[in-house]
């Protein structure tokens, strides 16, 4: 029983990382239709920058705050050169360009920053809580309170605020949305500026327990995708769901059959999903009349 | 209010519009008929920006609005409800008419809103529903009460009564009149000649990116040419 919770609560932590990952694509799926699969890159530039402002000498929550800053602001420069010159391209060009930078930004940080393998001090201690004979990180609770702040945040702004309803718009019809005067590029920078901060906080609060290298994104970016793909791409309570779902049968699948197939509980997930379910499981089925 | 002159624009190599001179006067209806591909939405979409004009001015109270972008129109009041509507499927009908007021933020937007629903009952019953589950009528109702709702002084209205049932198209046209009443300018593109020349002050006749014709409406009606050409009498 007791190792049962165990597995529970460690699927619990990883879960809430690819909860936020999930939820970092709900923003720019919603904005674009657009899969960005360069966000698990954000997930390791938030835990490098952190990292490497801290090691030199920055105090850990200034550090976290400049990487999130500065992921944001990359998130924005890749809308800017990539996306954007490319606008009117299919959506299927879109997320191939998001994957050339994901490719792009894991180069490009091996030669900025190195190919070690980091990790910084958890927030809270590193004295592990017991509960019901198993035993809870300090850090699992950060990571999963973040990923619901988050969720919570974003459903505020997708259904109480007029500029979130306006991303809404702008993913719906283009058009529409210019002329009722949404300024749809400036739509689209804010949806990469969200998802990009949003990312490196997942990365900020999961270093201390999964570690960071240059190479950690693309493994992120797909479990956060099987996670969206599960729980409804575009919605964030699904992407909140789906996210944990994925954390808890990848903890499972260790805890219970093997280690090595921990990583392909996911790729399963997906398929599955794919034939079953490819709505997920709070995906809206389109009832547009012509 | 707003002068059209020597409008050009092109799609790719292909120009469709040769040269548009156009003029609509404050508190008028203006309607700009013609056949399928003469180049009328064309027309419509360079007024509101999502189309560029590779030479010619726009004029509208006083300003030039060429170099103005799409989403900056609205703001100088100028709105378009376009072509097939447009409306946001996957939002209710209160979101799409909201999202029409995404320019203000003030108290009159409730007020907007209850006008919108006296003037379309209908709207108000499915207020709550995804507006892409409404019939097409009720689509090109939403279409209007949205632009309505950006508070315009020129409404650009194209082709309103396309794929609708003749009792609603007849509906349509009655709102169309009434837009007027509110002190809107309304700028009407449609096919259905007889339709618009019914309710229009005055009348553009267009034929392959050319206004070959123009009067008042009451003239256009009995103008044999155009009784044979698109009235079918």
């Amino acid at each position: 029983m007791s190792e049962l919770l165990q597995f529970l609560f460690s699927g619990v932590t990883i879960g809430a990382v690819y909860a936020l990952v999930a939820l970092g694509f709900t923003i720019i799926y919603n904005a674009s239709d657009v899969v960005n699969f360069a966000q698990g890159e954000f997930v390791m530039l938030g835990g490098m920058i952190t990292w490497f402002a801290h090691a030199a000498g920055l105090p850990l929550p200034l550090a976290a705050l400049i990487a999130i800053a500065a992921t944001a602001c990359l998130g924005v420069a890749m809308n800017k050169l990539m996306i954007e010159p490319a606008r009117g391209a299919p959506v299927v060009s879109l997320i191939i360009i998001t994957i050339g930078a994901s490719i792009f930004i894991e180069g490009a940080a091996q030669l900025v920053f190195d190919k070690q393998i980091h990790s910084f001090p958890a927030f809270s201690g590193d004295a592990p809580i017991r509960v019901g004979g198993a035993t809870i990180l300090p850090q699992s609770l950060w990571v999963t309170g973040g990923a619901i702040a988050v969720f919570v945040g974003l459903w505020l702004f997708f259904t109480r605020t007029l500029l979130g309803r306006a991303v809404l718009a702008t993913s719906n019809n283009r058009l529409a949305a210019q002329l009722v005067g949404i300024n749809t590029t400036f739509v689209m920078t804010l949806s990469f500026a969200l998802s990009a901060a949003i990312g490196a906080l997942a990365g900020v609060l999961a270093t201390p327990i999964t570690l960071t290298s240059y190479g950690v994104g693309i493994g992120f970016a797909l479990k956060g995708f099987a996670g969206a793909m599960l729980g409804g791409m575009g919605n964030p309570k699904g992407a909140l769901v789906g996210g944990f779902a994925i954390g808890m049968i990848e903890a499972l699948t260790a805890g219970y059959l093997s280690s090595q197939y921990k990583d392909a509980a996911a790729f399963v997930v997906i398929l599955a999903v794919l034939f079953f379910l490819p709505q997920g499981l709070f995906g809206r089925t389109s009832t547009d009349r012509v | 209010m707003l002068t059209v002159e020597g409008l050009r624009s092109r799609y790719g190599r292909i120009e469709v519009l040769h040269g548009i001179d156009l003029e609509v006067q404050s508190g008028e209806i203006v309607t700009v008929v013609g056949a399928n591909g003469a180049g009328k939405t064309t027309l419509l979409r360079c007024l509101s920006g999502v189309q560029p004009v590779s030479s010619g001015t726009i004029t509208f109270r006083g300003e030039a609005l060429v170099p103005v972008p799409a989403y900056r129109r609205l703001a100088r009041g100028l709105a378009q409800s376009p072509e097939g509507r447009q409306i946001f499927t996957n939002l209710t009908v209160e979101e799409n008419l909201r999202l029409g007021a995404f320019l203000f933020a003030d108290d009159r937007v409730e007020k907007d809103m209850d006008d919108a629903f006296r003037m379309f009952p209908v709207l108000k019953e499915k207020r709550n529903l995804a507006a892409g589950g409404l019939s097409g009528g009720q689509q090109q109702m939403l279409a209007m009460a949205r632009a309505l709702m950006g508070r315009p002084s020129c409404l650009l209205l194209d082709e309103p009564s396309m794929g609708l049932a003749p009792i609603i198209v007849a509906q349509i046209f009655e709102v169309v009149k009434g837009i007027r009443d509110l002190g809107v300018t309304t700028l009407l593109v449609e096919q259905n000649a007889f339709g618009a020349l019914k309710i229009a002050d005055r009348g553009y006749v267009m034929e392959t990116g050319h206004i070959t014709m123009s009067g008042g409406a009451e003239e256009l009606i009995a103008d044999p040419r155009i009784r044979e050409a698109y009235l079918g009498i």
